[in-house]
């Protein structure tokens, strides 16, 4: 069965490219606008991976990671952070609020796919 | 969705993010404590830099990196948001723009110039310490021989966080012959086992020619928290080879099921799945509050769109037309039924075409910023309405004569600080520019509370450019009307924003193609207010269809006040006279037929119809009142630009065409024939 990935971010380039990375290798893409609207999502669906941005309005990325290890369908479930290399000090952050790991922009398709596959196996 | 080329995507959101942006930073100048302000700053820049630098603008990228870094100082209470600040962020902004939309007309000393402001600012701002980037730990690389063992633990917190042990394993093996032994000391005894807590070690001895680095990359993201320690394979590691040769091949296997996986070990009530989650969003415009639900279209296909209602209404008035005469009921039920849906179509078309007239105020606020800094006046712009809704067209067309007004009030109107100070008036100028609703049309006015016109120079300029006689006794608005005239112009110099005399003759010309009307008052000292009055759209309008003998002509519904009935001996008894006495309201009123050279002979009972445009009334006398009609405007061939009784034509049920009668004009005609009359008896 195809794993479901998350994306939250409020850049709709940065969605629409990793959906388009995701989905052409077959991943199930699902996208929220920000922290509050990806906790949402994730309270609804049953999702394999969660990707974040950092910054986003109304719900931070560190704030949604804290969120969603509360939920118990999260647990175990990996995280990434989508970073860029200022937000260097938010990595630790974001592992203590219980990030899987990062990528960090700019980044290929095929890191992103290099990514998913780390974290997810095949 | 009509792109899905991020890149093309990133162009439609930075120029969101800009404008958003932009307005920030300006309320930022008024508000500069404001956290939340400072907030969206921020993140915009973020995502201009990180979307940037995803899409190949790397040049946006780099250079927003600075100033995000300055803001970034701002967010933290390093660098406090004052104007020198709030100058070069906005100035970046427009550089940004620049390298986003016309890479090639961007100046690379522009931008090092923007940034060697930025830079001074920075610094003079209190804030010396350049936010340091953590140097990544530098990775032990010792060289590689025949392999590597690496002992492994991972922090407790691992599985819950989703990192998966196994799909570690998994990698190494990719990068060579593995032997895994799982190192299971810690474990402890079964009542002390916190499930989700990985308590198993591994030791793995991997034949590989990879460096050790690239080992250290498959733990990249528990490197920090983890323990790893990764050592040459040798002669004299016989022992730890040996051990992990007793290990059954399926050690892995075994690992896996001791370990588990925390999700499936622990089970927990999955809560039904949503059918539909509203949150999940495809695509939207940051930093709109309508953003939750809005689709970005190309305006070309809302062109199209109307354009196919267009067509569907004169279609279905053919039909209308068909069912008429028809004795089938089903064909008249049918007809009714396709009349009354292609109403709703063209209501919702028109919907979509609307747009807040708030989006184009929002650009003006810039212009006013940088021109009164250029002409070192003090102004203030204050708008209200901006919720009104206008066709989207026509906000576009709106925005050239609104800077230009702007510019005039701004440069001519507002006086200097301390002129208005000697006037006692407050030093900063106030404009206020407002939109509203009035009937079917929108009024949108510029205020200022500046000088106001000089009707005597205005008027000492008309008579030597020989636009209006010497001895004409002119109203305050007739006169003014004088300023739209081509190459009229009173300023003394010539500035390089207004004063070159080309200007509102051109505000007048596009505000006649919107079929709007544009009107001037003022008072001495105290200011002057320029009106527009547009129509709500531009495509289609509900019109009233009248024949004057032969033709048939269309009256935009909106302008029509009532319909009253003239009977021949009535006619007869009114003929030399210009006016209609309605309940008591002289009217003056013009024959149709006459206008136009109607030849068949007049009904017996004539209608007037009256019509309004701002506070004048007129009548028009038609032969018949044939119905309200949908009207599709078509507009007249350039050839026809100097027709000014019609707006327009339209195209019938029939297929014959049908003149749309000029409002405006005919109004303004028939107050002058009556004015003519008045002097001349």
């Amino acid at each position: 069965m195809a794993k479901t990935i998350l994306t939250v971010d409020d850049s709709a380039s940065m969605r629409q490219m990793i959906g388009m990375t995701l989905s052409g290798a077959g991943y199930g893409v699902l996208e929220a606008g920000d922290g509050a609207q990806g906790l949402a999502v994730a309270r609804g669906k049953s999702i394999d991976m969660v990707l974040t941005d950092l910054n986003m309005p109304v719900m931070d990325g560190i704030t949604l990671i804290r969120e969603l290890r509360r939920l118990p369908t999260m647990t175990g479930i990996p995280i990434v952070l989508i970073t860029t290399e200022s937000d260097a000090q938010k990595k630790s952050e974001a592992k203590a609020a219980g990030a899987t790991g990062w990528i960090t922009k700019p980044f290929q398709p095929e890191q992103l796919l290099t990514l998913a596959k780390k974290v997810l196996g095949q | 969705m009509t792109t899905t080329d991020p890149g093309e995507i990133f162009q439609q959101e930075a120029q969101d993010l800009l404008a958003l942006l932009e307005t920030t930073l300006l309320d930022l100048e008024h508000t500069p404590g404001d956290g939340a302000l400072i907030d969206t700053a921020f993140r915009a820049l973020h995502t201009i830099k990180g979307s940037g630098s995803m899409f190949g603008f790397e040049a946006v990228a780099k250079f927003t990196h600075h100033v995000e870094t300055a803001f970034d100082m701002v967010r933290q209470g390093k660098l406090a948001p004052n104007h020198g600040l709030i100058a070069v962020a906005l100035e970046s902004r427009d550089h940004m723009r620049l390298l986003i939309e016309q890479p090639e007309f961007a100046d690379p000393r522009t931008g090092e110039a923007l940034l060697a402001r930025l830079r001074e600012v920075v610094e003079t701002g209190g804030a010396p310490a350049e936010t340091a980037v953590a140097a990544p730990s530098e990775a032990v690389a010792p060289e590689a021989g025949i392999g590597w063992r690496i002992r492994f633990s991972l922090p407790r917190d691992a599985l819950v966080n989703g990192t998966n042990p196994l799909l570690l394993l998994d990698e190494l093996r990719d990068l060579g012959e593995a032997r895994v032994v799982a190192q299971i000391d810690d474990v402890p005894p079964l009542a002390e086992i916190e499930p989700t807590a990985c308590h198993v070690g591994w030791l793995v001895e991997l034949v590989t020619d990879v460096p050790a680095a690239a080992i250290e990359d498959v733990f990249l993201f528990v490197r920090d928290e983890m323990t790893l320690e990764i050592t040459p394979l040798g002669a004299d590691d016989a022992p730890a080879a040996e051990a992990v040769e007793a290990v059954p091949a399926a050690a892995p296997v075994t690992v896996a099921e001791t370990v588990g996986r925390p999700t499936a070990a622990a089970p927990t009530p999955a809560p039904a799945p949503k059918p539909a989650d509203p949150a999940v969003e495809k695509r939207e415009a940051p930093g709109s509050k309508l953003a939750a639900a809005s689709v970005r279209v190309p305006a070309e296909r809302l062109d199209e769109l109307m354009e196919r209602v267009g067509e569907l209404v004169i279609t279905q008035s053919r039909l209308s037309q068909i069912a008429a005469t028809s004795l089938d009921q089903q064909v008249k039920a049918v007809s009714e039924e396709i009349e009354r849906l292609v109403l709703e179509l063209r209501g919702t078309t028109m919907g979509i075409r609307m747009v807040p007239i708030g989006s184009l105020f929002g650009r003006f606020r810039r212009v006013v910023h940088d021109l009164s800094r250029d002409l070192g006046k003090e102004v203030e712009l204050v708008t209200s309405g901006e919720e009104t809704e206008l066709d989207k067209t026509m906000i576009e067309q709106l925005n050239d004569p609104l800077v230009h007004m702007i510019r005039n009030a701004i440069d001519h109107g507002i006086e200097s600080p301390e002129a208005r100070r000697a006037a006692g008036k407050p030093e900063k100028g106030r404009m206020l520019l407002s939109a509203t609703h009035a009937g079917t049309e929108v009024l949108v006015t510029l205020e200022d509370d500046g000088a106001g016109l000089d009707r005597d120079r205005i008027r000492a300029r008309a008579i030597e450019r020989g636009l209006i006689a010497a001895d004409a006794v002119l109203a305050d608005a007739d006169l003014f009307q004088v300023l739209f005239q081509p190459g009229f112009s009173t300023a003394k110099t010539v500035t390089s924003l207004s004063g070159r005399g080309v200007g509102m003759d051109v505000v007048k010309r596009t505000i006649d193609g919107l079929r709007g009307r544009i009107d001037i008052s003022s008072t001495p000292g105290q200011g002057t207010r320029v009106s527009l009055r547009l129509p709500l759209t531009l495509a289609i309008i509900d019109g009233l269809l009248v024949r004057v003998g032969q033709g048939r002509y269309v009256l935009p519904l909106a302008a029509v006040e009532e319909c009253v009935e003239l009977s021949s001996e009535e006619d007869a008894r009114s003929r030399g006279l210009s006016f209609l006495n309605l309940r008591g309201d002289l009217v003056p009123f013009l024959r149709l037929r006459e206008l136009f050279h109607a030849k068949v002979p007049a009904d017996h009972y004539q209608k007037i119809v009256v019509v309004s445009s701002g506070d004048l009334k007129v009548g028009l006398v038609v032969d018949q009142v044939i119905g309200d009609h949908q009207t599709v405007i078509k507009s007249l061939s350039k050839l026809h630009t100097d027709i000014h009784m019609f707006s327009g034509a339209t195209i019938l049920g029939d297929g014959t065409v049908a003149l749309i009668l000029d409002i405006g004009h005919l109004v303004a005609f028939g107050q002058m024939v009556e004015d003519n009359l008045r002097e001349s008896a």
